[in-house]
């Protein structure tokens, strides 16, 4: 009876994932997504545990606790460190897969026919490499590993040489799956591989590789599928599969870079080439003198960049947001696909600070308004409002669509110092005749920003 | 068998192409909550560990299990309620905005 009633349920669940990814585009449905999403998972958990063939519940009721215990402080993290959390739970969600598929290995092991042997190592290795992948790159944006990319000589032949070896040791296991000496070994070259493959990224290719990582989990939960028989997981992993897909060829683009360029080109190494050498004017100005430009301005439209999330900079923002929009300003904020460590991080953090998503406006719609700016604040924002990307071919960047900030009458930047951004270059917009520098910690600037413009204006 | 791994290539084949027609729609703006959501999705391995580890067949498939059991809930949970916190977040304007 049981077993006849669990497909009708699987299909229930995949109909509600499939309807939580269609509810998710738009802002007025997305809560509804989330719901429906959380019902899907219910009945694939509870179909599963109705299953005649589990004949104990014990260890799934204690990893259910632990599983909680856990969780729950991971969705309570803030929201600046969700890139690294997102890093992490990738690797959590490719464990899952490689443990279940070295221990469906042990079980079946010799009697496994050729098409389930190869959906099993390929869940073990995506499982295993997007594991250790997602560890470093949890690291790395935590900042406990360093963020720029570490390269030495004949890096990508040491690691095309790993992958091979690991793909040979796959094709051996899929042929004679009896070799069980191998496996422990496929699936350590599979860890090792996932480690050297982020060792050279740097902090800035970040959303091309979680949005690849958050491919590579879902593919392997998809294999797992295969393994199993079970079309639920199939369907499941595929829209998780073809999500990270679409959001790195999204970041791919918006960086004009391709896939093996950000694996293996080792982007943003500090270049020591013959332009340093030459002194340029920069204007630099103050929050007392920059004040009255925003404050008269009819269009200002802030430019946000990962120095924000870093200096903590947002809820500062939304008070300059809020007084200068008294003052009849109006106040947009221009987002470019890459800003921030993960794809959409600018939103989030914005949307944190009680800014109205209809304020955020995409690089595409946004670029055509910079003329009409009075006034273009980049905050802790660096290559992504470079010109040199449209004109200097000679440039590591050019070509990467940019946000026109160069066309607004004035350009206020926001800046520690001088230093280079994550591609290593200097930003040309910074010798602008129209550029001001407002040197100083994003937080502290845009408070004492606020603070002047609202003293002047007789605000409080 | 190999009947059966072709319609389960159908499927992914077809779940594929669904997938990239509606993440192609979901707006810029959702994109990290997108990929918490997916990333909640795919804890779907939480089937596979279940089984595994309810089972009961070896030592070792079972300690396997419950440790993939473990990481499938962190998933779960954390997955969907960040990603129901984050979407919370977004307001328009005359809401949100004081």
């Amino acid at each position: 009876m049981i077993d006849a009633i669990i497909p009708v349920i699987y299909v229930a669940a995949a109909v509600s994932f499939i309807l939580a990814l269609k509810w998710l585009s738009t802002v007025q449905t997305a809560r509804r997504g989330v719901i429906v999403g959380v019902l899907g998972m219910a009945l694939a958990v509870g179909g599963t545990l109705a299953k005649p063939e589990i004949v104990s519940y014990h260890w799934i009721a204690v990893a259910f606790v632990i599983g909680t215990i856990i969780g729950i402080p991971m969705a309570m993290m803030p929201m600046t460190a969700v890139p690294q959390r997102t890093a992490l739970s990738h690797a959590f969600g490719a464990l899952a897969a490689a443990l279940v598929g070295t221990a469906e290995f042990y079980l079946r092991t010799p009697k496994i026919d050729v098409f389930t042997m190869a959906a099993l190592a390929l869940e073990v290795l995506l499982g295993f490499l997007t594991f250790t992948a997602s560890l470093m790159a949890f690291g790395k944006l935590q900042e406990a590993l360093p963020t720029r990319p570490i390269t030495y000589r004949g890096q990508n032949v040491v690691n095309l040489a790993l992958f091979g070896l690991a793909a040979v040791s796959g094709v051996v296991l899929v042929a004679s799956p009896g070799r069980t000496w191998l496996f422990p070994v496929f699936g350590a070259l599979a860890l090792l591989f996932g480690v050297l493959l982020i060792i050279p990224i740097g902090g800035a290719d970040m959303p091309t590789v979680i949005s690849l990582l958050n491919s590579y989990a879902g593919l392997s939960a998809c294999a797992m599928g295969f393994v199993l028989d079970n079309h639920l997981l199939i369907i499941a992993g595929a829209l998780d599969g073809s999500s990270g897909l679409i959001l790195s060829i999204i970041m791919c683009r918006a960086m004009n870079r391709s896939f093996t360029n950000v694996l293996f080109g080792a982007f943003g190494q500090v270049k020591h080439g013959a332009a340093a050498a030459e002194e340029r004017i920069v204007r630099s100005a103050t929050p007392e003198e920059a004040a009255p430009i925003l404050a008269n301005g009819g269009l200002v439209i802030v430019v946000p960049g990962y120095g924000m999330a870093v200096a903590q900079a947002q809820h500062k923002v939304r008070e300059l947001f809020d007084t200068l929009t008294k003052l009849g300003v109006e106040v947009k904020f221009a987002i470019h696909p890459v800003a921030g460590r993960m794809p959409g991080h600018m939103n989030v953090l914005l949307a944190e600070a009680d800014i109205p998503y209809d304020r955020l406006v995409e690089m595409d719609e946004i670029n055509s308004d910079f003329g009409q700016a009075d006034v273009a604040l980049v905050i802790g924002a660096n290559d992504v409002t470079n010109p040199a990307a449209r004109h200097d071919a000679a440039s590591p960047i050019y070509g990467m669509p940019i946000l026109d900030v160069d066309k607004a009458r004035t350009v206020m930047v926001v800046k520690r110092g001088m230093s280079p951004g994550f591609a290593g270059i200097d930003n040309e917009l910074y010798y602008m005749d129209r550029t001001l520098m407002i040197f100083g910690d994003a937080k502290a600037v845009v408070g004492n920003l606020v603070k002047e413009i609202a003293a002047s204006n007789g605000m409080h | 068998m190999a009947s059966d791994f072709e319609l389960s290539l159908f499927v992914f084949v077809l779940a594929t192409f669904l997938g990239l027609e509606i993440i192609r729609r979901v707006s810029p703006l959702l994109h990290t909550p997108l990929m918490s959501l997916t990333n909640a999705i795919s804890a779907i391995a939480v089937v596979g560990s279940i089984l595994v580890t309810g089972r009961q067949e070896t030592t070792l498939s079972t300690v396997l299990g419950t440790a993939a059991v473990t990481c499938s809930m962190i998933n779960i949970v954390g997955g969907y309620l960040i990603t129901y916190r984050m979407l919370k977040m977004f307001k328009k304007s005359g809401k949100g905005a004081r």
